[in-house]
């Protein structure tokens, strides 16, 4: 119905606007006009008509804080109208999928989850949740409408004249002007026919980029620029504290990019990955801190952030499974489980009011202007290069001197733990496993771009699988028991009826059965991962830093 | 989807006019609408300045060799799409006849790969009572009937009824409207009051005889579309309201 998605974009950098086709910053007093010689080039083939009258445009592109659509190589646009409007998905400019959205606030996040019923959800709600998708960019102009005719003044094309600008600061930005020739169904060859007249107006150049890339490049802004990984640039031969000092500084970065989502309690994941932040952190400090001056007395103030983070996030985890626990359900009802549902959610409203307000306390605050501080100075005075070091005498390592040694240290802790652990071995035994684990994964995710990225890749996995059936045993585990406290507290608070209770006990038998399996995996994992292959394996990974 | 053919067994008594500006009305409301134009003279396409032509012909189609989709051509008009007529349409009850399956249902079958992308489809069906007519039938939803009120289209539509009633299978709604009316004339203001007391299923909006109608032709564009103010636009329209 719509005209057929093979729409030519080509840049409207003609000569009687521009000479080139810039970088679509510069500040320009009004729209680029399309140049006449446009219109003549087309007239020589087609009747031209224009239809009556301009009409604005305002688009509102969408997406994750890390960029989730666009590393998928999709566009989610929203785009006004005075009556609803409507989201539009593209990938490489060709439109994949709309759907019409009523009373959407462009200026506020949305769930993905919350998103209306329709194409559009079904395409990005998997890739996209829990997140929120913000809003990134707004671009707004006038469009006007050539439509191009044939002999019997039906029309076969259009040409689409788009002149979109995006505000920064107080200065309106034109972009590049943009000449789309879109198809009627029906017609291809014409507008096949169309472009290539296009394409050789002087001054018309074949579109580089979308608007949407063009408006965040206007914009200042960089997309797919936030990871919550490890990225930190390090090389073999720099000094270890100025390597360190990098990781843990590209951490802070990490975490206090994610303050505002947090305060704002606009997805889930900006707690995640604020702890996870934080716990990268206090893991750097207890086993590479030692090479940076100052950095031991932050452990009690990290391990204060992490404390402060903790409930919040794991009434996350209950709520955000919430779906997956009902449905393990075979004697109660999921509609039994509602109340424990409400409770939760009443319980996370309160758990967040003093998350945010520690995390706007002085304390914090302080925290990371001081740990700044100290990073900022090992990073300086790191830089002198490998020698002896200033404060102590002794013989400054370089990162990959440092890595081969942490990494093997810790390994071997894991593998000596992990060893002694029997079918007799009491859960503790698994949990202090489970915290070496992320230990060594940590020591090797900062150092990664020192390792032979095949090497890497194959002990990482074999750690994660390992960390998989840990994890899975240890959060049955806590789930279970915080089911117990927390069916205590609603007793406590008169919330509980029996249905509820029962529900509540059938959810904690399936976890049991849960850790069960859990604990039963093990051997097999560790084994892979720490016997006499695995053991190899990060021999030859430690053996062959790049 | 519903499905919408205006038939009569009668030539000239203003089906394409119908199709051409119920189509266009469908679409003015948001609805994603298609007109086929089924008559070899193909006039509808001709009206929308499109050829009368499909690749492969009738014979195509009807053959399920090319799909419907393949012929569809974009409209001047948001959300319109038509199918062209083709002379080779003249032969279509041979076509229907030498078919695979069940001939009558042929039609019925083409369209239901189209039921996700339109909302409204417009059958504008050439005169007849043939095979062409009983694949409408079992296509349609409802039978647009315009009928100039006269004795001998009274006939016509009592012919048409008891065609459909006898019909085995699927039974469209039948909705008369009165058409080409000129109020000057004693004889159609008679009839055209009787049927409406007489006869569930009449639309009372009646299309009437203006020269503004004739236009199409030279406008090439529905009347709804190049006068929307016009008399004959408001009847067109006020008749949609009734049938939609």
């Amino acid at each position: 119905m719509t005209p057929d998605v093979r729409v030519f974009v080509l840049d409207g950098n003609t000569g009687a606007n521009r000479s080139t086709e810039g970088d679509g910053t510069a500040p320009e007093a009004g729209p680029p006009r399309v140049p006449s010689d446009v219109l003549d080039v087309l007239g020589q083939s087609f009747g031209v008509a224009a239809e009556r009258g301009v009409r604005n445009r305002r688009q509102t592109w969408l997406d994750t804080f890390d960029w989730r659509l666009y590393r998928a190589g999709l566009e989610l646009e929203y785009e006004h109208a005075a009556r609803g409007g409507r989201l539009l998905l593209s990938k490489d400019e060709v439109p994949q999928a709309e759907q019409p959205v009523d009373n959407w606030r462009r200026d506020r996040p949305h769930l993905a989850e919350d998103l209306p019923a329709g194409p559009v959800r079904d395409r990005v709600v998997r890739l996209a949740s829990p997140r929120a998708l913000l809003p990134v960019a707004t671009a707004a102009g006038p469009i006007s409408v050539a439509r191009l005719l044939n002999a019997d003044g039906k029309t076969v094309a259009k040409l689409v004249v788009d002149h979109p600008a995006v505000t920064r600061g107080d200065q309106t930005v034109w972009l590049p002007a943009r000449l789309t020739i879109a198809e009627v169904r029906g017609y291809p060859g014409q507008a096949r026919k169309a472009a290539r007249l296009l394409a050789d107006v002087p001054g018309v150049g074949t579109a580089r980029s979308s608007t949407f890339l063009s408006a965040v490049a206007a914009l200042g802004l960089h997309p797919g620029d936030y990871s919550n990984s490890v990225r930190a640039e390090i090389t073999a031969r720099m000094p270890a504290p100025v390597a360190v000092a990098s990781v843990l500084l590209g951490l802070l970065d990490t975490l206090e990019q994610n303050v505002d989502g947090v305060l704002r309690d606009i997805d889930t994941e900006f707690l995640h990955d604020l702890r996870v932040a934080v716990r990268r952190t206090r893991s750097g400090i207890k086993l590479l801190g030692d090479v940076v001056p100052g950095a031991a007395p932050y452990a009690p103030e990290f391990k204060w952030l992490g404390d402060l983070t903790t409930p919040t996030r794991d009434l996350d985890v209950y709520l955000l499974g919430f779906g997956a626990l009902t449905a393990q359900l075979a004697a109660a009802s999921p509609a039994d489980l509602e109340p424990f549902r409400a409770f939760l959610t009443r319980r996370r409203t309160r758990e967040t009011r003093h998350l945010t307000a520690g995390l706007r306390s002085a304390r914090f605050h302080t925290l990371t202007g001081h740990w700044r501080k100290v990073l900022l100075e090992a990073q300086d005075s790191g830089r002198k290069g490998p020698g002896r070091s200033t404060s102590t005498g002794s013989w400054v390592l370089t990162a990959d001197e440092l890595a081969v040694a942490r990494t093997a240290r810790v390994f071997r802790r894991v593998a000596a733990q992990g060893a002694a652990i029997t079918a007799g071995s009491p859960p503790e035994a698994l949990h202090n496993l489970r915290k070496r684990c992320k230990e060594l994964r940590y020591v090797l995710e900062f150092f990664a771009p020192l390792h032979d990225p095949a090497a890497y890749r194959k002990v990482v996995g074999d750690l994660k699988q390992l960390q998989d059936v840990l994890g899975e045993f240890q959060d049955s585990q806590v789930q279970r028991e915080e089911i117990h406290a927390l069916a205590d507290a609603m007793l406590a608070e008169r919330a509980a009826p029996a249905a509820t209770l029962l529900a509540m006990g059938e959810l904690a038998a399936n976890l049991a059965q849960q850790q069960a399996d859990a604990r039963a995996n093990f051997a097999r994992r560790f084994t892979a991962f720490a016997g006499p292959a695995g053991q190899q394996r990060v021999r030859d990974l430690l053996a062959r830093p790049l | 989807m519903n499905i919408y053919a205006t038939y009569n067994i009668k030539g000239g008594v203003g089906k394409t006019t119908a199709a051409v500006n119920l189509a266009h009305l469908s679409a003015v409301d948001g609805s994603r609408t298609l007109l086929w134009d089924l008559d070899p003279q193909g006039a509808a396409s001709f009206l929308f300045r499109i050829k009368p032509k499909v690749k492969g012909g009738g014979k195509a189609l009807i053959r399920g060799t090319r799909t419907l989709d393949d012929a569809i051509k974009g409209t001047d008009f948001e959300n319109l799409d038509l199918i062209p007529a083709d002379f080779t349409y003249r032969n279509m009850d041979l076509l229907l006849g030498s078919a695979d399956g069940k001939p009558t249902r042929r039609m019925a079958r083409l369209l239901r790969p189209l039921a996700d992308e339109y909302d409204n489809v417009f059958l504008d069906c050439p005169p007849s009572i043939s095979l062409v007519s009983e694949n409408v039938m079992h296509a349609a939803d409802v039978l647009l009937v315009p009928l100039i009120p006269t004795t001998l289209s009274v006939r016509t539509l009592d012919q048409l009824s008891e065609f459909v009633a006898d019909f085995d299978g699927h039974q469209p709604q039948v909705r008369a409207f009165f058409s080409m009316v000129d109020r000057r004339k004693r004889l159609h203001q008679d009839i055209t009051a009787k049927l409406l007391a007489e006869r569930p299923g009449v639309a009372a909006t009646p299309i009437p005889a203006l020269s503004l109608i004739e236009r199409m032709s030279v406008e090439r564009a529905p009347v709804t579309a190049f006068a929307p103010r016009s008399q004959a636009a408001r009847a067109f329209r006020s008749l949609w309201a009734e049938l939609a």
